[in-house]
């Protein structure tokens, strides 16, 4: 199941982690490659530790066990420096946005600017602009407080401050869960293009069948404490385990690959 | 003006951003882009680059061939530099784009090129802002005053807005917030108020030692404390312990759209959120004014006997001479209106919270500040009216 290591092709490495809080067990014996360039999408039922891993591999939690490594660096073993370093190639897109409400959007994405880089407020001032536009917010919308979008524009304006720093990979929370069905397929095409054109690493966590039709380049199952699947989503479908046949041929998911064939030869 | 400038020539090694500035002629000009070209690199060069946009150019070759990495700031900073010279009539060229760049610079090109416009500001004059300020401090007691009157009345209705039992009176919500702001204030006021009351024995002590009128000391520390001090010190303390918890509660439950919920369901957010604190205000800031006047009086009683050598019999006689049912209720009379104020003002700065953590802390902050503030000017009229009455 572990796949052949290509050396620097793989950009997230996860060996073995396991994960308890308290006495019960999140994740145990979990291994996971993201490589360089693609969309991974993470899926796995409610609760079943999708974002426990996430927050697992950024080190906001603490795993009892195994290795995680980024660009082939382990992260128990980097020096605080070098750990900085990793987290500017890094952006995170919370569930919720976590903008700072007290900011506007332009200084939220200028904060990581601010803190990591010795730029001119000028020159901060124009990239908040150039990410702006980059995700598709209107420029009015700059100067406007988080608490004055709406929730879409939020994702879209967290999303511009996790590009901030122009980073190789960005971490995605169900970027478009609250979003309408344009809304949320204008962001996955939205995320396709941003890897096109800036060479992401796209790691994202999402229980949007549309999304995983559309933009994911490989799929990663989450049950049973551990990655019990992964691969493209031709693999998903032919797939025999009852979860992953549920997920992915259930009434839902029939409806959306049943449409793409049709909407694709138009 | 530069005809020639050979700036931060970075060498092919070199991994900072870099570029080279070269005129063959007085009006063509060639531009080439060294090293990488991003985000955390960029911080040097574009004060130097910046300096081009403002030369005048027939032509301008840009050469990116010699780049060994460009990601959105560094295609910006070339969209931006090649777009000024364009406005001035250059004819740009370009060599060394390949796909993956022409999409960045296409990405990036898609930025207005002008920032929005900012919400016009007034012409503000030193005099203007003034008058600016004093406004709508004006403006904003009287919006603050509708809605203390608002939240009385809103209080006074109950719970139900819509068809309904008609009041909506939760005892168990009043006793609970009678535990938290009642119970929980006890050792703060009881260690506070015995202190006080020390302190002014013995300073009391130390003045009438002169003229030889120690005795009066009881005078002196028992009137003040059942009069002013008592209740005056208690509803501070309550301003500043429940008051702020009354406005970080709403204000969150604002924040959150809770407020909006209880709406929508048909309940009075003021009747359910706001009516059991202050019923629970106006309970227990009385009980506690009488916890701190008994507890002065005993720090006073300790301090004179220590101090002064007045034992506490003498000190008990001395106090049945000094005051009398009024005066212990000239103090007392003022707490449930201070509850009121303290409670009302809370909710009221609660209500006002907007979205952000900022505004959270302005308003409680406001609230504390505010119900202190109105808490002594109450007092000062209570005084008044006391003197004018010969209570």
């Amino acid at each position: 199941m572990i796949t052949t290591n290509k050396g620097n092709d793989i950009v997230i490495r996860v060996r073995d982690v396991c994960v308890a809080f308290g006495s019960s067990k999140v994740l145990d014996d979990l291994s996971l490659d993201v490589r360089k360039g693609e969309i991974l999408g993470f899926v796995g039922a409610s609760g079943a530790g999708k974002s426990v891993l996430l927050r697992t591999i950024l080190g906001l939690n603490r795993k009892q066990g195994g290795i995680i490594e980024l660009f082939g660096q382990n992260l128990d073993e980097v020096s605080d420096a070098q750990k900085i370093l990793l987290d500017m190639r890094m952006g995170v897109l919370f569930q919720h946005g976590a903008l700072f409400s007290s900011l506007t959007v332009a200084e939220n994405i200028m904060v990581p600017m601010r803190e990591y880089l010795d730029l001119s407020p000028e020159l901060m001032r124009e990239l908040a602009r150039v990410k702006i536009s980059l995700v598709g917010l209107p420029q009015d919308s700059a100067d406007k407080f988080p608490s004055e979008l709406s929730g879409g524009m939020i994702k879209r304006a967290a999303l511009a401050r996790a590009l901030a720093l122009d980073p190789d990979i960005v971490f995605l929370d169900e970027p478009t869960s609250g979003l309408d069905p344009i809304g949320a397929a204008a962001f996955d095409d939205l995320i396709a293009n941003m890897r096109d054109t800036l060479g992401l690493t796209v790691y994202m966590v999402t229980h949007d069948l549309d999304s995983l039709f559309s933009v994911c380049d490989r799929i990663a199952v989450l049950g049973d404490k551990k990655v019990i699947l992964e691969g493209p989503i031709e693999q998903m479908l032919k797939s025999e385990l009852p979860w992953v046949k549920q997920y992915f041929r259930g009434t839902r998911a029939r409806a959306i690959s049943g449409a793409r064939p049709m909407a694709e030869t138009n | 003006m530069v005809t020639k400038a050979n700036k931060q020539n970075g060498g092919a090694e070199n991994l900072s951003a870099a570029f080279d500035f070269a005129c063959p002629t007085a009006d063509t000009a060639v531009l080439t882009l060294f090293g990488y070209w991003s985000t955390h690199r960029l911080g040097d060069v574009d004060d130097d680059i910046r300096k081009l946009e403002s030369l005048t150019l027939r032509s301008i070759h840009v050469d990116l061939s010699a780049l060994r990495g460009l990601d959105t700031a560094g295609a910006w900073i070339i969209h931006r530099t090649t777009k000024a010279l364009e406005r001035t009539g250059a004819i740009v060229t370009f060599a060394g784009i390949d796909s993956e760049r022409q999409i960045l610079m296409e990405a990036v090109a898609k930025t207005p090129d002008v920032e929005a416009a900012k919400a016009s500001d007034l012409n503000s004059s030193v005099v203007s802002s003034l008058f600016e300020a004093l406004g709508r401090s004006v403006a904003e007691f009287g919006t603050d005053f509708l809605m203390s009157m608002h939240m009385l009345g809103s209080t006074v209705r109950g719970a139900q807005m819509k068809l309904g039992r008609g009041h909506g009176i939760r005892p168990a919500a009043i006793v609970h917030q009678i535990e938290r702001m009642g119970m929980g204030a006890f050792p703060v006021v009881i260690l506070m108020s015995s202190i006080i009351g020390a302190i002014i024995a013995q300073q009391g002590a130390f003045q009438l030692r002169l003229f030889g009128a120690e005795i009066f000391v009881v005078d002196l520390v028992s009137v003040l404390v059942l009069r002013e001090i008592g209740v005056l010190l208690t509803a501070i303390m309550v301003a500043g312990r429940s008051g702020s918890a009354i406005t970080a509660e709403i204000g969150s439950m604002k924040m959150r759209e809770e407020i909006d919920a209880l709406t929508v369901i048909g309940l009075n957010p003021v009747g359910v959120l706001v009516f059991p604190r202050l019923v629970a205000l106006v309970i227990a800031l009385p009980l506690l004014t009488i916890v701190s006047d008994l507890t002065a009086l005993l720090g006073a009683s300790l301090v004179t006997w220590g101090y002064s050598g007045i034992p506490p019999s003498a000190f008990i006689a001395r106090l049945k001479e000094a005051v009398d049912l009024s005066t212990y209720f000239a103090g007392l009379i003022k707490a449930p209106f201070m509850a009121l104020i303290i409670g009302i003002v809370a909710s009221v700065e609660g209500m006002k919270v907007g979205g952000s953590a900022e505004s959270l802390g302005t308003h409680v902050t406001a609230a504390v500040v505010k119900s202190i503030f109105v808490v002594i000017v109450v007092d000062g009229l209570f005084a008044m009216f006391y003197a004018s009455i010969n209570f």
